[in-house]
């Protein structure tokens, strides 16, 4: 069967209240039960902010110096073409695979982190 | 010593103990908040103890242990591997605070205000004070930044071997900005922000202090101590600018200069040379000459020749031109001045180009080139040099 990628996108920085917070929650976790059950869930995360991400760009080619930049990537002509979850011990070991993926010559790769559940927030 | 610049100098060390202890920022700043009002009291009747830092630690480490153990949200099992882990200080905590308080994940600004906030100790509003920006603005960087180090979790250690020699760049980097932003403000009177180089070169000395190999840290500090020699000769009474040719040099610092020699001797010695030491080396030979006319030029344009083999950025063009105008005449000085990029808006490069050609006697392109400078933002110094400069023209 093939597979599709379904990216989310919506506002944030905005200091939600608990209120609200626990109604997106219950939203998702309806749509995660629902779309668990068919089968359809492959995978999935939830993304901490755009304030925690490192944009990768490795300068001359394959094997070239990475040049690392606070913040998401801004969309400019390229677009997102592909992910990967990569489970690292931390950043660092996290931004030295990126520099290694094709992408980050041929473009940029933005690195960020997934959000913990398990972590007490 | 006062209690509280003792504080403040052990303040840094604590910290870096206890962020590697609690892996909370935050956390260990405010332990060592409490801690620090329980030493102001017990210090002032009891007298300082004979290892503050320890103390500190010790304070603070049960504070830390006393959140955690409020925080319901905690479990206990994490408030038992808090008590497992190993408190004592380590010799590579403050490296391991400057390198994460540097790392390339994070914008220029923040790396600057976390490192001056969490390893010099100083408060935000002084921080906002130096760079003239509001308070709330580095508050507000600050905090983004720790939250990025917390939850991108930006590693607490020193760069292994092979990442090192990138990742001590950008220490020198963030260190080295400190230092430029205070010793020639780009606003206002010159000196307005000198403190702020006053902090770079105790950063300078803090690192030089925890890598006493490392030929690009001694080669920074000695930069940053023979280019701070100068100050008092720099400005005259009106607060104008006083050529390097024309200044009083019994005025300058020898013991800043004859320290930044040492340090740069020291540093050759490891035959691994750099950017810093480098410019540490040209900054000492202009502190060694008597005169103006005793310089050694040529010694100083061969130098700037070798460091724009590690970087051939406009700013080292520039100062390799003035160099190369001394030794061969202003004409050489403008051929190198020729196709620089990217200084369109750069008020030195202007000027330097002007008096190439005051010098030359092209006082008409002299003039054209002056009114480019003053037309780009400058401190007020500067302004008024380049005014005069202006006015000298007989064409002007």
């Amino acid at each position: 069967m093939p597979l599709y990628a379904a990216l989310i996108y919506s506002e944030e920085g905005g200091e939600a209240s608990p209120e609200e917070w626990s109604k997106v929650m219950a939203e998702y976790n309806e749509f995660s039960a629902k779309a668990g059950a068919a089968g359809v869930i492959q995978g999935g995360e939830a993304l901490e902010e755009t304030t925690t991400a490192t944009t990768v760009h490795v300068k001359g080619g394959k094997g070239g110096e990475a040049v690392h930049t606070d913040g998401p990537f801004a969309e400019t002509k390229e677009a997102l073409g592909g992910f990967y979850l990569l489970k690292c011990a931390d950043l660092d070991e996290a931004l030295g695979w990126a520099a290694q993926i094709p992408g980050a010559w041929r473009g940029r790769v933005e690195v960020r982190p997934c959000v913990d559940f398990s972590q007490a927030q | 010593m006062t209690l509280g610049e003792t504080i403040r100098i052990e303040g840094g060390r604590v910290l870096a103990t206890l962020i590697r202890f609690t892996g909370d920022i935050g956390l260990a700043e405010d332990a060592l908040q409490e801690a620090t009002i329980v030493a102001l009291e017990r210090w002032t009747t009891d007298g300082v103890p004979a290892h503050p830092a320890a103390w500190l630690t010790a304070v603070a480490r049960n504070k830390a242990l006393d959140r955690i153990r409020r925080d319901a949200r905690r479990r206990d099992k994490e408030i038992e591997a808090h008590y497992e882990r190993p408190f004592e200080m380590e010799e590579d905590d403050s490296l391991r605070l400057i390198f994460t308080c540097a790392h390339p994940a994070l914008s220029m600004e923040a790396r600057i205000g976390l490192t001056l906030r969490l390893v010099g100790g100083l408060k935000t509003s002084e921080i906002a004070g130096l760079f003239l920006v509001p308070e709330a603005t580095v508050g507000q960087r600050i905090s983004r930044a720790k939250k990025k180090i917390a939850l991108a979790r930006i590693p607490y250690r020193v760069p292994s071997p092979h990442e090192l020699p990138d990742r001590l760049a950008g220490v020198l980097a963030v260190i080295y900005l400190i230092f430029t932003t205070g010793h020639h403000a780009f606003e206002g009177p010159l000196d307005s922000r000198f403190d702020l180089a006053a902090e770079a070169i105790r950063l300078g000395r803090l690192l030089v202090g925890l890598m006493p190999d490392e030929p690009e840290a001694l080669g920074l500090l000695a930069l940053m101590l023979a280019t701070t020699a100068r100050q008092r000769a720099r400005l005259d009474e009106h607060g104008d600018i006083v050529l390097l040719a024309d200044q009083d040099r019994s005025l300058w610092d020898l013991k800043a200069i004859n320290e930044a020699s040492l340090l740069i001797e020291k540093a050759l010695r490891r035959r691994r040379v750099g950017p810093y030491q480098i410019q540490g080396a040209i900054a000492c030979l202009h502190g060694q000459a008597r005169s103006d006319a005793e310089t050694d030029w040529r010694q100083i344009s061969d130098l700037y020749r070798f460091l724009e083999s590690f970087n051939d950025g406009p700013v080292i063009r520039v100062n390799r031109a003035v160099a190369e105008s001394k030794v061969f005449g202003p004409e050489a000085g403008l051929e190198l001045l020729e196709g620089i990029s990217g200084v369109d808006s750069w008020h030195l490069y202007w000027s330097t180009r002007a008096d190439f050609l005051r010098q030359l006697g092209r006082e008409a392109e002299a003039a054209v080139a002056y009114r480019s400078a003053l037309a780009m933002n400058m401190n007020d110094a500067d302004r008024r040099f380049l005014e005069r400069r202006l006015a000298s023209l007989s064409l002007a």
